[in-house]
């Protein structure tokens, strides 16, 4: 799968050990899938001298190690991003995990989703519905990012249309699953966070035994399924 | 097993390694040294792999001790580091009589040093490195600083491999300490505090003012550095207008710029992606000099381009190369 022409493709340098492949301005599943599909493309087929491969939203980073490339050819981001352009130029792989549900527990309101109320009161919805549109409809799974195996997924229904609080918490407890302008994620860790926290899951994400370490793919469909807080604590994983 | 002993940790010493990789698409940090250059002198002086991990101390350092006879070497800061009480010179590769007290004490300037030991410590590697991952908790030693007790396993020599000319005269010797040759570590010369910048996707988007404040005025270091960021406080940094954006990768020296206008280096533990405005990227050759500066520091950026980045960096390897064939022949005689 491509995006419409090529010419939406974009090689910038970011610093001198970096490229970015740039294939959208916005956040959306389809760009997210091309990203995916570079991302797939480049990993397996590693070109000479690249030593990391990190999609985010609408964008693939290229790590290089400038050592690698000859001293005779031009610059070293040059010369990659000329061999990058013709990667890009051979058609993109299928992704086999496109499509693949993951239902998620998770228990709203209350304790475990503090900003539950403040979310259906800012978007002029009740409780029920607020729960009902965000687990009612599958989110991709977009890129991890913020802690070790910290999802981000889209998007959202338009009627939870909210950004970030106003004044970010302290501390937001391991497995929250929080909503800001058109995402929803979990953390991971708990961390200082700037969120809507409406739930909490007992799932643990990431584990650094497992390969790969995270239990979530990229592509992923997440599905909420809304839980008791006596379900919360029969299915609570040990973070390890 | 081969082990290295703590018995006092130093304010914040680590294991890096050069960083994990091919983990940032799951949201992992790199992690690895500060102050690259520091790492991979100290790996070079002691005859181990660029990838080997090393001790990085933090404004003081630890007090150790060996199991067996064991070849180090420190880069970076300048601390007062004794062993049995001798100073221990840098820029060298220096053997250790077993247990021997090896104390590196208080900087007396830079931020941090590079302690390498021939083979390099080693403890199981976490997802393909053994850098520490202060935040997550894992990698490195148990995911941590070092504490008081700590035994850290270092790699076994390999089997059969003759000994160095300098483990030879240990014996003979008697010495608690015998010192090799030295080599010259230092880095391509640079103005001091003064940073090379490529100018960002953000530039145009600042004020001129903006633009002209970070390219002239200086920017001070604040105490809220850290492995993560070096926080800069100096002329607020602000954009025409306010930015939507799209978080997307980060990288070492991306200078971003929050809405407060102060400018933030993303360092060694940065997240894999972010979303703020950045203004330029530090030309990686002048990392080295950011990692080794201290609360309070002045630093002037001075935009320059794709190509001279590049170049430096070029100049940089090229340097690094020459003392990796320097310390081997140190090694040899």
């Amino acid at each position: 799968m491509k995006p419409k022409t090529l010419h939406d493709v974009r090689i910038e340098p970011v610093g001198d050990r970096c490229l970015l492949i740039r294939l959208g301005e916005q956040v959306d599943v389809e760009i997210s899938r091309a990203v995916h599909a570079v991302t797939a493309l480049l990993t397996a087929d590693k070109p000479q001298g690249v030593i990391d491969v990190v999609p985010a939203f609408t964008t693939v980073a290229v790590h290089f190690q400038p050592a690698a490339f000859p001293k005779n050819a031009g610059l070293p981001s040059e010369q990659l991003a000329r061999r990058l352009e013709s990667l890009l130029a051979q058609d993109w792989p299928v992704l086999t995990t496109e499509g693949r549900v993951i239902e998620i527990p998770a228990c709203y309101g209350g304790e475990f989703g503090p900003d539950l109320e403040d979310v259906a009161r800012h978007c002029g919805l009740s409780v029920d519905e607020t729960i009902r549109l965000h687990s009612g409809a599958p989110l991709t799974l977009y890129a991890f990012f913020f802690s070790p195996g910290n999802p981000f997924a889209g998007p959202l229904d338009p009627r939870l249309r909210i950004g970030r609080r106003n004044s970010p918490r302290t501390r937001v407890e391991a497995g929250s699953v929080a909503i800001a302008n058109g995402l929803s994620s979990i953390y991971q860790d708990a961390s200082p966070g700037g969120w809507n926290v409406i739930a909490r899951t007992p799932w643990n994400l990431f584990d650094v035994r497992q390969a790969p370490p995270t239990r979530l793919r990229l592509g992923d469909q997440l599905k909420f399924r809304p839980i008791s807080p006596d379900e919360f604590q029969d299915l609570l994983e040990a973070r390890p | 097993m081969r082990t290295m002993l703590v018995d006092r940790p130093g304010m914040l010493s680590t294991l890096q390694d050069t960083g994990r990789l091919g983990h940032q698409q799951y949201g992992v940090s790199v992690n690895g040294p500060m102050d690259e250059w520091s790492h991979r002198a100290a790996n070079a002086l002691v005859g181990n792999p660029e990838d080997a991990a090393v001790l990085e101390c933090t404004l003081n350092g630890p007090r150790l001790s060996f199991s067996e006879h064991t070849l180090i070497a420190l880069c970076g800061a300048p601390m007062n580091v004794t062993a049995d009480g001798q100073p221990v010179p840098y820029g060298r590769a220096v053997l250790l009589r077993r247990g021997v007290v090896l104390d590196i004490g208080a900087r007396t300037a830079g931020a941090r040093l590079y302690l390498a030991v021939r083979g390099g410590l080693a403890p199981e590697p976490v997802l393909g490195s053994r850098s520490t991952n202060l935040r997550a908790g894992f990698g490195g030693f148990h995911g941590r600083p070092l504490r008081k007790g700590d035994h850290v396993p270092l790699s076994l020599p390999r089997r059969g491999a003759p000994a160095l000319p300098i483990e030879r005269r240990m014996v003979q010797s008697g010495l608690p300490m015998l010192s090799g040759l030295p080599v010259d570590v230092s880095p391509p010369a640079r103005p001091e505090g003064q940073l090379r910048v490529i100018p960002g996707p953000h530039w145009a988007a600042f004020t001129e003012a903006a633009r002209k404040h970070f390219e002239s005025q200086p920017y001070q270091v604040t105490p809220q550095s850290d492995r993560m960021g070096i926080r800069l406080k100096g002329p607020a940094l602000m954009l025409e207008q306010a930015m939507e954006l799209v978080s997307e990768a980060t990288v070492f020296g991306t200078v971003q710029v929050p809405p407060d206008g102060q400018p933030i280096v993303l360092m060694a533990d940065r997240q894999s992606a972010g979303g703020y405005p950045k203004i330029g990227y530090v030309a990686s050759a002048d990392l080295p000099l950011l990692a080794q500066a201290m609360p309070g520091d002045e630093l002037r950026f001075e935009a320059v381009t794709q190509a001279d980045a590049e170049n430096a960096w070029r100049g940089f390897e090229e340097r690094l190369q020459h003392l990796r064939q320097a310390a081997v022949r140190a090694l040899e005689s």
